[in-house]
C-alpha cells in the first residue's frame, strides 16, 4: 500500500484518538527535547520531520545560552515551547526556575525535573513531589519527571500534575525501557497522561512504550545524538504511531506453545 | 556600586535599573527572566525596580535543553 493509500487511515486515527494534555489536544504524541542538536539545520529538520508539537526548551545565564536564533527555529517550526527545570536539585530552585520560565517563555506550563545528583540524574523523589505541590498550587501545569515508581506516579497525579513523566531509564543513557512492568502498572495506576521520558535509545524502545499503554513519548538524545537525526526522527514518529496503533488494535497473548494459524482441517494424507 | 550578575562581581553605576541591566546583557534574546536576589522581577515591573549595592542578579535566556 501506498502512503497516499494509507493517508485516509491515519487522518482517522488522528481524528478519533487524539492526545490531550491539560485540555489542550495534539495530534502528536511525540515530544521532542533539544538538548544536544548539533546545529539549528539539524533541529529544524528533526522537528518538521518528527512531526512534535511540543518541544522542550531549558533556561540559562544568558552567557551560556545558545543564540536567539534556536527559538526563531522553533518558532517558525510552530511548535509550542515546554520549558524545563533542568538541572534543578531541591523544590526551591525548580519552583524559583519554573517562575522564571513562565516569565521567560509567557507559559504555565512547565516539564518539572529535580535530580537527585549529576551522575545518575534521577529524580529525587521527595524534592519532586515537594515542588509539584508548591507549583500546582501556584497555578502551573506540570508535566512531572518521574522514576518508574507506580506509586510515585500516582502521588504526582494526586498532587494535580497534568502528566505523568516516567524514565525508562537514565536521561541520555539509551538503555530503554528497563522495567516494562512497572510502566504498566503506573500507567494504570493515573487518570493523567503518562509520558515515557528518558532512556529511549532506538524506535522500537518508543514503540514498546506506547504498546505498554504510555499516551505519548519524550525524547531528545536519541534523535539529537543519532548519526542521522533526521532519519531517525522519522523513525520515532513511525515507531511511536506504530506502538499506538498496536495499543488500541490489542495484541494477541503470549502463549508457551504454538497456536496454528492455517487448520489442521482438510489436510491430504501424502 | 558593587553587585553581582550571573555570579560574576559587576560595577554598575548607581540608579541603573532591571530593564537598564537587561538591555545591556540581553544578547539579543526578548524571552528573558530576571532574578533578584532569588525572587522573580517580573517583565513589568522591570523598568521601575532599581538595583542596590549588593544585589545578586541573575539574568537567563532559553537554551537547548531536554
Amino acid at each position: 500500500m501506498s502512503t497516499s493509500e494509507l493517508a485516509p487511515a491515519l487522518a482517522r486515527e488522528e481524528a478519533t484518538d487524539p492526545f490531550v494534555i491539560a485540555r489542550e489536544t495534539f495530534t502528536s504524541r511525540l515530544l521532542l527535547g533539544t538538548g544536544g542538536v548539533p546545529s539549528l539545520e539539524t533541529l529544524e529538520a528533526a522537528v518538521r520531520t518528527s512531526g512534535t508539537q511540543l518541544v522542550t526548551v531549558a533556561l540559562r545565564r544568558v552567557e551560556a545560552s545558545t543564540s536567539a536564533s534556536m527559538l526563531k527555529v522553533l518558532d517558525r517550526c510552530g511548535v509550542r515551547l515546554l520549558p524545563n527545570t533542568a538541572g534543578c536539585r531541591t523544590a526551591r530552585e525548580a519552583v524559583l526556575t519554573a517562575r522564571l520560565a513562565r516569565e521567560a517563555f509567557g507559559t504555565s506550563w512547565v516539564k518539572l525535573e529535580v535530580i537527585g545528583d549529576e551522575h545518575t540524574l534521577l529524580p529525587d523523589a521527595v524534592e519532586l513531589l515537594d515542588a509539584a505541590e508548591q507549583l500546582v498550587a501556584d497555578g502551573f501545569t506540570v508535566l512531572a519527571y518521574t522514576t518508574d515508581d507506580p506509586i510515585l506516579g500516582r502521588r504526582l497525579a494526586d498532587a494535580g500534575c497534568a502528566a505523568v513523566m516516567p524514565l525508562g531509564s537514565p536521561i541520555g543513557s539509551g538503555l530503554g525501557i528497563r522495567n516494562p512492568h512497572n510502566i504498566a502498572l503506573l500507567r494504570e495506576g493515573v487518570d493523567v497522561p503518562v509520558v515515557l521520558d528518558a532512556g529511549i535509545g532506538t524506535a522500537s524502545d518508543a514503540a514498546l512504550a506506547m504498546e505498554l499503554g504510555c499516551d505519548a513519548v519524550l525524547l531528545a538524545s536519541a534523535v539529537t545524538r543519532a548519526r542521522d537525526p533526521e532519519r531517525m526522527a522519522l523513525a520515532m514518529r513511525q515507531a511511536v504511531e506504530g506502538g499506538r496503533l498496536a495499543r488500541l488494535a490489542g495484541r494477541i497473548p503470549r502463549r508457551w506453545h504454538a497456536e496454528a494459524s492455517t487448520s489442521f482441517e482438510g489436510l491430504p494424507a501424502l | 556600586m558593587q553587585v553581582t550578575v550571573n555570579g560574576e562581581d559587576t560595577q554598575l553605576t548607581a540608579g541603573t535599573t532591571v530593564a537598564d541591566l537587561v538591555a545591556a546583557r540581553s544578547g539579543g534574546h526578548d524571552r528573558v527572566a530576571v532574578a533578584l536576589n532569588g525572587d522573580v522581577v517580573p517583565r513589568s515591573s522591570w523598568p521601575e525596580t532599581r538595583i542596590s549595592p549588593g544585589d545578586a542578579l541573575e539574568v537567563l535566556a532559553p537554551t537547548a535543553g531536554g
